[in-house]
């Protein structure tokens, strides 16, 4: 594929506002999960909860599109500047030419599970509950294409996990076809009762902050997040770091288990590498999807040793960020673009004593020196598997 | 851009399959809605069968007829799952058991409430490893499919399986999302023409002004159901003339897909 410059982005996490914060947090491995006290929820599990999502204020002609998950999609666009370099993006490009493609698994469904606790007497919900803008699947790129006056193609991806990583394909196919000059990429989830109680179900939520790639790792910690790029052809602009490749895979093996050997995960691995024209041994570093469940990260770690061998570092930066779900993607897509940028390679958090039946060099402190081209997983529910390959411009 | 159409998938009220339902878009034969029976497919083990919802079965059903009809191997095959909103009758009833004193949610209802689960289950069911999407675009979902199908094609090159669908909210969403009826519908789409191809599709943005003539009581279907506003692009396929069919697209816009039957 022809590389594609990432020209603006922004990012919220548990971790702080933008992208200052979230790279200090990386540097000095400071998570930002703790325990959970998010709205009724009462469950032994931490969580890593936006701080200020409930001030956030929609602009006043899209309020119908009120909903926790709007609100942090709001607070990343007035984060970094996004805001103001996707307009000025529209002035270059024009309305109609930048695509809206993003990701998120549960959208605004907090407000439906919020509603159905305010059923009058015949069990109908509040006369103002607004689903299209809420609780529908489209509302994230419905939100973000009106609050950025934006016409051209815009749709939601969701698929589970994968769903903020995918959009990257859908963004570079768009543009190879001609229908936008630019796109807007990323993703958005937010905490809500459906994951958490329905993680809890499958038995999947760790007591303690997750730690991926640990022999004791007991499950995930669910979080909530947003990141925004903004990718432009590259050539013509100033960007640092290219995106290179997008390799996607399905596991065809079962709703929620990975496939035991990470066929499918290995599949998007090389995918994301064909693509790009990129031979493995020079990928510096790869940021897992670890998500510290007992089976995902012993099936990744089969797929990475099959794909790059045992000697390329790597981390999970979600004993950080927790696992933010549909926007777990574009939110680790952008730590290891800042990664590249900042040339450190990040490590994990929480992690203590390594699995000794994981092969891979799994970094549990941040090490100097950087890489240049660095690859980002990611892999969801249905047997949904996307990897991402990012370079520094020149490698 | 451009692909062939090699097979087709359809079930609605009234529309059993694409080739009974070819002269009822035509209005050469009555469209007369009934009860709709949606069967499991027999493609999945039996426990993973008796776990699918409405929105799985159809996905499934259409998926198949079109790969069937264009003598694709579905284990090869890329796809396109794009829906409005997903499966309603599981949301509910999680929403249900959130809203409870328990909040006991059971797993295979929240496995099952994935956007993606119609994706996961034709992978189960049919052992492809290929890449798959699953998109929403709200009522405009069947042509965000056909542009990323078409995208998809002109990148890769490849076959692949585009699959609209949609399903009823039960009550109480119901009254804010009415979706009168489970409908679906499956484009086997191919780069290259084939001796199954049926139809040469093209698409683009440019406006339309004709009016293909979909039966009557077949636009009140189109009008209520996301994934029914590809069935004029079906009907233009149905009556054999070269056609520009206009495709229902974000807010007011619409793309021009211009049918030439082979």
């Amino acid at each position: 594929m022809e590389p594609l410059a990432l020209t603006a982005c922004s990012i919220v996490t548990c971790l702080g506002a933008g992208r200052q914060a979230n790279v200090a947090a990386l540097r000095a491995r400071r998570s930002g999960l703790a325990p959970c006290t998010f709205e009724t929820v009462r469950l032994d599990t931490h969580v890593g909860e936006v701080a200020g999502v409930d001030a956030v204020r929609l602009p006043d002609h899209l309020t119908d599109y009120d909903c926790r998950n709007n609100r942090l999609a709001q607070f990343a666009l007035d984060s970094d500047g996004f805001g103001e370099r996707a307009r000025a993006a529209r002035e270059r490009h024009g309305a109609g030419r930048i695509g809206v493609f993003l990701g998120t698994s549960t959208s605004g469904i907090l407000a439906t599970e919020l509603a159905y606790r305010h059923r009058d007497a015949d069990g109908r919900l509040p006369a103002d509950f607004r689903y299209r803008e809420t609780h529908g699947t489209f509302s994230l790129a419905d939100y973000v294409a009106h609050a950025l006056d934006l016409t051209g193609p815009a749709v939601v991806v969701s698929a589970a996990c994968a769903s903020s990583a995918k959009v990257f394909g859908n963004a570079v196919r768009a543009m190879a076809a001609g229908l936008c000059d630019a796109a807007i990429v990323g993703g958005v989830d937010t905490l809500c009762l459906t994951t958490l109680y329905g993680f809890h179900s499958l038995g999947l939520l760790s007591p303690r902050p997750c730690r991926p790639f640990d022999i004791a790792r007991d499950g995930i910690s669910i979080s909530e997040g947003a990141a925004f790029v903004l990718l432009e052809r590259a050539g013509s602009t100033k960007a640092r770091v290219n995106l290179l490749g997008v390799g996607e895979s399905s596991d065809a093996h079962h709703m929620s288990t990975p496939h035991p050997e990470g066929l499918g995960a290995r599949m998007s691995m090389e995918r994301a590498l064909a693509g790009a024209g990129v031979a493995p041994d020079r990928v510096g570093y790869v940021n897992l999807h670890g998500t510290a469940s007992r089976t995902n990260d012993a099936s990744e770690a089969e797929a990475l040793v099959d794909v790059f061998g045992t000697a390329t570092p790597c981390s999970s930066t979600k004993g950080l960020t927790g696992h933010a779900l549909g926007a777990a993607g574009a939110i680790e897509a952008l730590l290891t673009v800042f990664a590249l940028e900042e040339g450190f390679l990040p490590a994990g958090a929480n992690t203590e004593a390594l699995d000794p039946a994981l092969h891979v060099d799994y970094l549990v402190a941040p090490r100097s020196g950087g890489a240049a081209i660095a690859m980002s997983n990611s892999f969801g529910f249905g047997g949904a598997n996307c990897a991402l390959l990012f370079g520094l411009t020149g490698s | 851009m451009k692909a062939f159409v090699d097979g087709i998938g359809l079930l609605g009220p009234g529309l059993p399959d694409w080739s009974a339902s070819r002269a009822i878009l035509t209005g050469a034969a009555p469209h007369v809605a009934g009860p709709m029976t949606i069967p499991a497919s027999d493609w999945l083990p039996p426990a993973e069968r008796r776990r699918t919802g409405v929105s799985v079965r159809l996905a499934l059903a259409v998926g198949r007829e079109a790969c069937e009809h264009a003598r694709m191997e579905p284990r090869s095959l890329a796809t396109v799952f794009t829906s409005s909103g997903g499966d309603g009758d599981n949301q509910h009833t999680i929403c249900e058991t959130l809203a409870s004193e328990a909040r006991e949610v059971s797993p295979t209802r929240f496995h099952n409430s994935v956007h993606n689960a119609p994706a996961g289950y034709w992978g189960v069911a049919t052992g492809s490893m290929e890449s798959s999407t699953t998109l929403s675009a709200f009522d405009w979902s069947f042509a965000a499919g056909l542009i990323e199908a078409l995208t998809w094609i002109a990148f890769e090159r490849q076959p692949i399986l585009l699959a609209a669908y949609d399903a009823p909210y039960p009550e109480p969403l119901r009254a804010f999302r009415p979706i009168p009826s489970p409908f679906g519908l499956a484009l086997a789409l191919n780069p290259t023409r084939s001796d199954r191809s049926i139809a040469e599709l093209a698409l683009d943005f440019a406006s339309v002004t004709s009016d293909v003539g979909l039966p009557q009581e077949l636009m009140r279907l189109r009008d209520a159901i996301p994934a029914a506003r590809g069935l004029p692009l079906l009907c233009a396929i149905a009556r054999g003339d070269r056609t520009d069919v206009a495709v229902e697209y974000l807010d007011g816009r619409s793309l021009r897909a211009t049918v030439t039957p082979l």
